[in-house]
């Protein structure tokens, strides 16, 4: 293009020169300059009808045509080009049923809010049988992105702009290194600068000259990078001829120190993580276990049915999100007092019809409320279909909070554990300002004094196992963010709830705070050294032989009334 | 509630008599073929396994409408082992001793059906086992309609490797038989093709693992090594939601390092949140999405058979629709419902599959399949991104494992046996 405008230009200058000495040679100019107007029309044109045509070129069903129309789409210039392959990167390009046309469509609930793809005219609410999606494949994708990126390094959004430097660093190639050395100068923001610096750090490795190599080594000390730690170590390793891959032995010997301050890093942050995900572990274990420390702490009742109060906590998150499928979050915080008032109300109702009879019995108690709980999968099963169900994650719960290449905390961990602390704190609160928590304390104490004092025990019985019921079906709105949802969740926690309850001490809050959160930190320590299924074992003998020493648990329950 | 609880009690009533309709009916008819149905309706499995009892109603009563089989109509006969590995066994012999049927279809996991086995050998009678497995099996009473290793592993890892260029390779799996043997195998097939050890990462968690954080982590650590990594899990059912969602959450994308699995199909993905799982593979030989006439004219089927027209078609769905098919034709060829007969029978026999080929019972008791690996899709329906050419023969006995390598089954003369030793030229005494 450039090429030919120059060449124009030469030529219209030779023109200009030769013009006294050629007469008719004006003539000639002006025709040039029409045809060139001409062209520019017909090019305009041209343009236009290339995009619409590559547009629908996307339409193909081979995947491997399909990938050739994005390469061509993305070399037209049109302010909606990017635009379109970012719909169609995230799942929102469709085919328009009616007429083939292609659409940009948004789920919203029941319908999708279309707009036309290559105006962006919209013309309003479609049903999801009149469209078909433009799907893609894996390869698809990351050559999409890469192609986006190379676009969205130049766009005003810092966030769009790092992602794309990102992308581009996972697959440099010539061309991306070209483009980020351009734009590298330029680039005001500095964390982008810096990975922009890294990248290129990186790519000056491989570089044959030594001083550049050393420049690139050096830099790379205060980087914490992944793909800086991979490159160092291939420099120190030994190729199949036995030679090591970096020739220089200075280089290799600046590679190795600055990958020793880099591995002393991660060392601890190998440790900060190991110690969150015991803690966030430990967090699901306490909220778990927590309902079962009232009802078995301080009723004394074995209730196995306590995994299926969970299971009907997760089974009201599910029909909340049923309710209102726009409102995903909404439901989500709706669900925590509902799951707490269903599963509370069921609680109650078993106590009144079963296991008030059966007091100061409790293998009958045990035999009851596991046929309880057998009764309450089998009905859920008969309900929703023996079939998981699926519960959507908010957007703010799902993905993590970045802190480098080797740190980052999920956010539903987070909120997890945030959440259990806050539950725990509540119930804490509960049992020792309310005139229920003072009931609940005196009739685990001394239920004849109690009643003898006028405490109506039967009635607060009732509401101390409600209240143990109702914060299982709250755990289990937290579960149903992490597991299946489906008859079956409760069982897989009712073991892992009553290890905790009885590690903890029976009747103490705190100990089943400190035992869930010791447990869940011995088994991630455990995890990698071990193996899954071996840490479990190790952590279960170890409770057994603690339960051996002290049978009472981390926090016994002191006093008189203990004795007994 | 209350009219749930009314709609329950009533259902149940009405199961009730139902269940001593079908007695008396049972009595009264006695000139009817019976087919045994032999799924967890209650318990663990039952996710899985009511979905195929539903199946087998479904084409006994499409095949009754066709008037039935040798002039009888089919009655089914529908136990529930309740996810309880020595009920399937009990079940088993109470099918065929007392309900005297001709042929059973069931069983899911693979501890089920070696529960099943010396029952159905002792009594000599016909079992139809439609679901994937590890292999390094064959019994002469049972028909394997689901996919060997052969048909579903083998064909990911050699996708992987030439396609997608996979260098390392983390294989994930619950712990029990069929992760475990399935793992072996690949491990062994991988070495076989110059991978090296340290290139291969195995892990086993318990049944039903949710908390995948530290081995996710342990994942992303070993795929970060500079080249490319797959994950190829084996990881049972339920313990699925926890690990993509965890995937997911700690940014791992199926663009990085894919996960291809083998006991994730439509059903599974119908009871979870699709968003995480997007791209993410699964290998089976038959997806719902497979475009044929055939394939519709199921799918429709089986939305008027459930008055649902949501639920999702699944591999061995299409098992059981082969294998249903080609018993009614072997009975048909055999004139008989006598298992040996039928046996005799079975093998050669031809039916089209649903997704435009044809499928063959062969002498090993293991039929042929296409292999198609899909990706997901966020609607939870797979988009087939590889198919084989052709349709892959099954093969029971592997031959990436040293100790099965020169064993072969044929159940035709003159070898007859399904552990046959090609090398001693000797059929080892154990039958299965």
């Amino acid at each position: 293009m450039i090429l030919n405008g120059t060449g124009r230009l030469a030529m219209l200058f030779l023109i200009a020169m030769l013009l006294p000495l050629l007469f008719f040679s004006q003539q000639i100019n002006a025709q040039e300059v029409t045809s060139k107007a001409n062209s520019d029309v017909t090019e305009i044109l041209e343009v236009k009808a290339d995009f619409s045509s590559a547009l629908l070129a996307l339409k193909q069903r081979s995947l491997s045509k399909r990938a050739e129309a994005i390469k061509q789409l993305i070399k037209i210039e049109n302010p909606r080009t990017i635009i379109i392959l970012d719909a169609l990167l995230i799942g929102n390009l469709f085919e328009n049923r009616a007429d083939g046309s292609l659409l940009i469509a948004e789920n919203q609930g029941d319908y999708y809010a279309a707009s036309q793809a290559e105006t962006g005219d919209s013309i309003g609410r479609l049903k999801k049988a009149d469209i078909k999606k433009i799907r893609l494949s894996n390869r698809l994708r990351s050559q999409l992105r890469l192609l986006l990126a190379q676009k969205e390094l130049y766009l005003e959004d810092t966030d769009i702009r790092m992602q794309a430097v990102k992308t581009l660093a996972k697959n440099p190639t010539k061309e991306a290194i070209q483009l980020l050395k351009s734009v590298a100068d330029s680039e005001q923001d500095e964390t982008i600068q810096q990975e922009i610096q890294l990248i290129l750090a990186l790519q000056d490795m491989t570089s044959s000259d030594k001083n550049v190599r050393l420049a690139a080594v050096e830099s790379l000390k205060q980087h914490t990078s992944l793909e800086a730690v991979n490159r160092l170590q291939h420099m120190l390793e030994k190729d199949s001829d036995g030679q090591f891959n970096e020739p220089d032995k200075q280089i290799r010997k600046i590679a190795k120190s600055a990958l020793v301050k880099i591995e002393a890093r991660l060392q601890v942050y190998a440790t900060i993580k190991t110690v969150f995900f015991g803690l966030s572990l430990g967090a699901v274990l306490v909220l778990a276990a927590i309902g079962l420390a009232i009802t078995f702490g301080v009723m004394g009742v074995i209730n196995m049915a306590h995994g299926e109060m969970m299971m009907l906590g997760a089974y009201t998150t599910y029909v909340m999100q049923l309710i209102m499928p726009n409102h995903i979050a909404l439901s989500l915080i709706l669900s925590i007092p509902a799951a707490f008032i269903v599963a509370g109300l069921v609680g109650i109702a078993i106590e009144r019809g079963i296991i008030r009879f059966l007091y100061g019995r409790p293998l009958e108690t045990l035999l009851a409320t596991f046929g309880v709980s057998l009764f309450l999968q089998q009905t859920v099963r008969s309900i929703f279909s023996p079939l998981n169900r699926s519960v959507i994650t908010p957007d703010f719960m799902s993905g993590s909070l970045y802190i480098n290449d080797f740190l980052s905390f999920t956010w539903n961990r987070i909120y997890i554990l945030v959440f259990c602390l806050l539950v725990f704190a509540a119930l804490l609160q509960i049992l020792r300002r309310t005139r229920l928590g003072l009931e609940v304390r005196a009739v685990s104490q001394n239920r004849n004094m109690a009643k003898a004092m006028g405490i109506p025990t039967d009635k607060v019985d009732a509401m101390t196992f409600g209240l143990g019921s109702g914060v299982a079906g709250i755990a289990g709105v937290a579960l149903s963010q992490i597991t299946n949802v489906g008859p079956n969740l409760g069982q897989a926690y009712i073991v892992d709830s009553f290890m905790v309850v009885v590690f903890g001490g029976v009747g103490n809050l705190w100990g089943t705070l400190v035992s869930g959160f010791t447990l869940g930190i011995a088994n991630k320590v455990l995890e990698p050294i071990a193996g899954a299924v071996l840490a479990k074992v190790v952590v279960l003998v170890f409770i057994i032989l603690f339960i051996q020493k002290r049978p009472r648990g981390l926090f016994p329950q002191k006093g008189r009334a203990a004795e007994s | 509630m209350k009219n749930i609880l009314r709609k329950t009690g009533i259902t149940s009533v009405l199961s009730a008599l139902v269940f001593m309709a079908g007695i008396n009916t049972a009595v009264s008819a006695e000139d009817t073929i019976k087919v045994g149905i032999l799924h967890s309706l209650s318990g663990t499995m039952a996710i899985s396994e009511t979905t195929l009892k539903d199946t087998m109603l479904m084409l006994i009563d499409e095949q009754n409408k066709k008037g039935g089989l040798l002039g009888k109509k089919l009655e089914a006969v529908v136990v529930d082992p309740a996810s309880n590995w020595p009920l399937f066994a009990e079940k088993a012999r109470e099918l065929i001793t007392k309900d005297k049927v001709s042929t059973i279809f069931g069983c899911w996991t693979s501890v089920s059906r070696k529960s099943v086995l010396p029952v159905i050998e002792e009594l000599n009678g016909l079992l139809f086992y439609p679901v994937q497995y590890e292999g390094e099996e064959s019994s002469k009473n049972v028909f394997y309609t689901g996919a060997a290793p052969n048909q579903q592993a083998i064909p990911a890892i050699d996708y992987l490797m030439n396609d997608m260029g996979v260098k390392r390779w983390v294989l994930a799996g619950t712990d029990y038989v069929y992760p475990r043997t399935t793992n072996k195998i690949l491990e062994a097939y991988l070495k076989s093709k110059g991978v090296d050890q340290k290139d291969i990462m195995i892990n086993y968690t318990p049944f039903g693992h949710s908390d995948w954080q530290s081995i996710v982590a342990e994942i992303k650590k070993f795929g970060s090594a500079g080249k490319k990594t797959a994950v190829v899990s084996t990881i049972n059912g339920d313990a699925n939601i926890p690990f993509y969602k965890e995937l997911g959450n700690q940014g791992m994308s199926a663009e990085d390092i894919p996960v291809v699995a083998f006991s994730v199909g439509e059903e599974e993905l119908s009871g979870m949140d699709t968003k995480p799982l997007v791209g993410h593979m699964a290998a089976w030989n038959y997806f719902m999405s497979i475009d044929t006439t055939k394939n519709a004219a199921f799918i429709k089927q089986w939305h008027e058979f459930t008055k649902d027209p949501k639920r999702v078609t699944n591999d061995p769905m299409e098992a059981h629709y082969i294998g249903f098919n080609m018993w009614v034709k072997a009975v048909e060829k055999a004139g008989t419902t006598d298992s040996n007969a039928v046996q005799k029978a079975m093998i050669g026999i031809k039916f089209p599959n649903l997704t435009g080929g044809t499928a063959q019972m062969l002498p090993n008791h293991h039929i042929s399949k296409p292999v198609f690996i899909g990706e997901i899709q966020d609607d939870g329906q797979f988009m087939t991104v590889w198919q084989t050419n052709t349709l892959v023969k099954g093969d029971a006995w592997s031959d990436f494992l040293p100790e099965s390598k020169p064993i072969i089954s044929d159940w035709t003369a003159p070898i007859n046996c399904g552990n046959y030793n090609t090398i001693t030229k000797k059929c080892s005494g154990q039958k299965f």
